[in-house]
């Protein structure tokens, strides 16, 4: 009963969410301070995953390559593959759940515990699009290219691991990368990630445009929203997969 | 003038108000006074629409707030100013950002006729040098005075206040209370004000209503609560021994 109640009343949100903004000028604003706020500031944990991710699968493949008809060229195919498929889309989301979702998730549950949303209401503001819609819109055009910007620095690891440790011969990674190259599986990895941008932005935003008490419950919200949005992004994921790749 | 017509509200089983009657006038102070739990505040929220009432009638000049629309609603509110208890600024801007939204949203005017109105407002509630300080970076008087000055800017018909002193020395206090005065009088509001201080009674008490278990349980002006007979308003208006050897 309680999931059916949530579902609800997500939906309900979800509905106010989407009115029509009351003063574009202020709606652009927010939409250029949100994007600076949710994408650009998140390019920096972005590179640090990404460069590392390349680096380890590519390590990792190169080093359980045992068998000597196995052609070495798959350690970079296999790294441009998990990246393009995998990585730079859920794992880069995962983490964006955490940092992203959790920023959300305290600036509206604090809004909302001190009366500020409240006070948005009050003066006529249709608070759930003011706050949300921005970080929704924010979200879904740049997380897309936090992705691409993920494929092309997952890759450079890739290329650094290999370089720096001759793992496998440079010229094998290299063939790897260019060998049977889907660009489908860029499509596939972009449209994951604008549902899962949006997945980012909302569901902590829910959770915490209802909390009631104090700090403790704006930590319960927050940690909610993050989890929550964590499930539904691995949940998605499968469901997605099985629609485009199938 | 704001009506409340035989108002109730009842959360589950707990009846918070039952059949209040109320009327705020213009150009005066209405307080809303009673004990922790008597209902004030859900009868303010009531007032403002934030509660959905059970029974009764709201009435906001002409026009039955009550039967209204969302949207007529949404109308209503631009022509309210509200200060809540904290203050409720928006912790991510700016004073001069604070109170300068309500014109960005609402008003028509230009960008330097609503850099002027913010300034007569900052000016009104006696704030200088405080533009770009964050409402972190100033006292809790003067995150009030923010407030205030946030609630009057779009020249409101109504303006609210939950307990505009709570967190305050008395002395900032009484500025804050002669402030809300001046103000109903100047801008010839409805001032509807929330509070259990009995400085403000004194002070600024025009029209007094005591909510007692939910109820309307006294009505007057601040020269009539301090020779009233009625037992529950004398243990909450005389609870302290100051305000005992006051009366005597």
């Amino acid at each position: 009963m309680n999931t059916f109640y949530h579902i609800g009343r997500y939906l309900l949100f979800m509905k106010k969410v989407f009115k029509r903004p009351q003063k574009s000028s202020i709606f652009l604003n927010n939409v250029f301070f949100e994007i600076e706020k949710l994408g650009i500031n998140s390019i920096m944990i972005v590179l640090i995953i990404s460069v590392f991710m390349g680096a380890v699968i590519t390590l990792q493949t190169a080093y359980n390559i045992e068998l000597s008809f196995v052609p070495l060229y798959l350690v970079g195919l296999g790294t441009r593959d998990s990246m393009f498929l995998e990585f730079s889309s859920t794992i880069v989301a995962l983490i964006l759940a955490g940092k992203v979702g959790a920023n959300i998730a305290s600036e509206i549950g604090t809004m909302k515990i001190h009366e500020q949303i409240e006070a948005l209401n009050m003066m006529g503001v249709n608070s759930e699009s003011h706050l949300v819609l921005p970080k929704i819109i924010a979200a879904v055009l740049t997380f897309p290219l936090l992705t691409l910007f993920s494929m092309f620095i997952g890759i450079l690891g890739g290329y650094l691991a290999v370089y720096f440790t001759n793992a496998v011969p440079i010229d094998d990674f290299v063939y790897g990368l260019h060998y049977y190259f889907i660009p489908f599986y860029i499509t596939y990895s972009l449209i994951k990630v604008v549902i899962f941008a949006f997945i980012i932005a909302t569901i902590p935003a829910y959770h915490a445009y209802y909390v009631q008490g104090g700090a403790l419950e704006v930590g319960k919200a927050s940690t909610k929203g993050v989890v929550y949005s964590s499930i539904l992004i691995l949940f998605f994921n499968v469901v997605i997969t099985q629609i485009l790749l199938s | 003038m704001i009506i409340a017509k035989n108002i109730s509200k009842s959360f589950d089983d707990n009846h918070v108000l039952n059949d209040i009657s109320l009327t705020c006038k213009k150009g005066e102070t209405n307080l809303i006074i009673g004990e922790s739990g008597s209902g004030k505040t859900v009868l303010l929220k009531s007032i403002l629409g934030i509660h959905q009432i059970d029974k009764g009638q709201i009435i906001y000049g002409d026009d039955v707030f009550t039967d209204m629309n969302h949207k007529e609603k949404q109308k209503i509110r631009q022509e309210i100013g509200m200060v809540f208890q904290g203050g409720a600024l928006f912790d991510s801007s700016t004073v001069f950002e604070n109170i300068i939204f309500p014109l960005q949203m609402f008003s028509k005017m230009s960008k330097v006729e609503m850099h002027n109105r913010v300034r007569f407002c900052l000016e009104r509630v006696n704030l200088h040098n405080v533009d770009d300080l964050y409402p972190s970076e100033i006292s809790g008087g003067m995150q009030k005075r923010v407030a205030i000055a946030r609630a009057v800017v779009l020249n409101p018909k109504y303006l609210f206040f939950d307990e505009p002193n709570s967190g305050l020395d008395p002395k900032t206090a009484i500025v804050i209370d002669n402030l809300i005065k001046e103000l109903t009088i100047d801008f010839n509001t409805v001032t509807v004000i929330n509070t259990h201080d009995m400085n403000s009674v004194a002070e600024i008490g025009d029209n007094i209503a005591f909510i007692y278990n939910g109820q309307k349980w006294w009505y007057g002006n601040k020269e009539e609560i301090m020779h009233t007979d009625n037992k529950e308003l004398n243990d909450f208006v005389f609870a302290t021994k100051l305000m005992r050897d006051l009366k005597k």
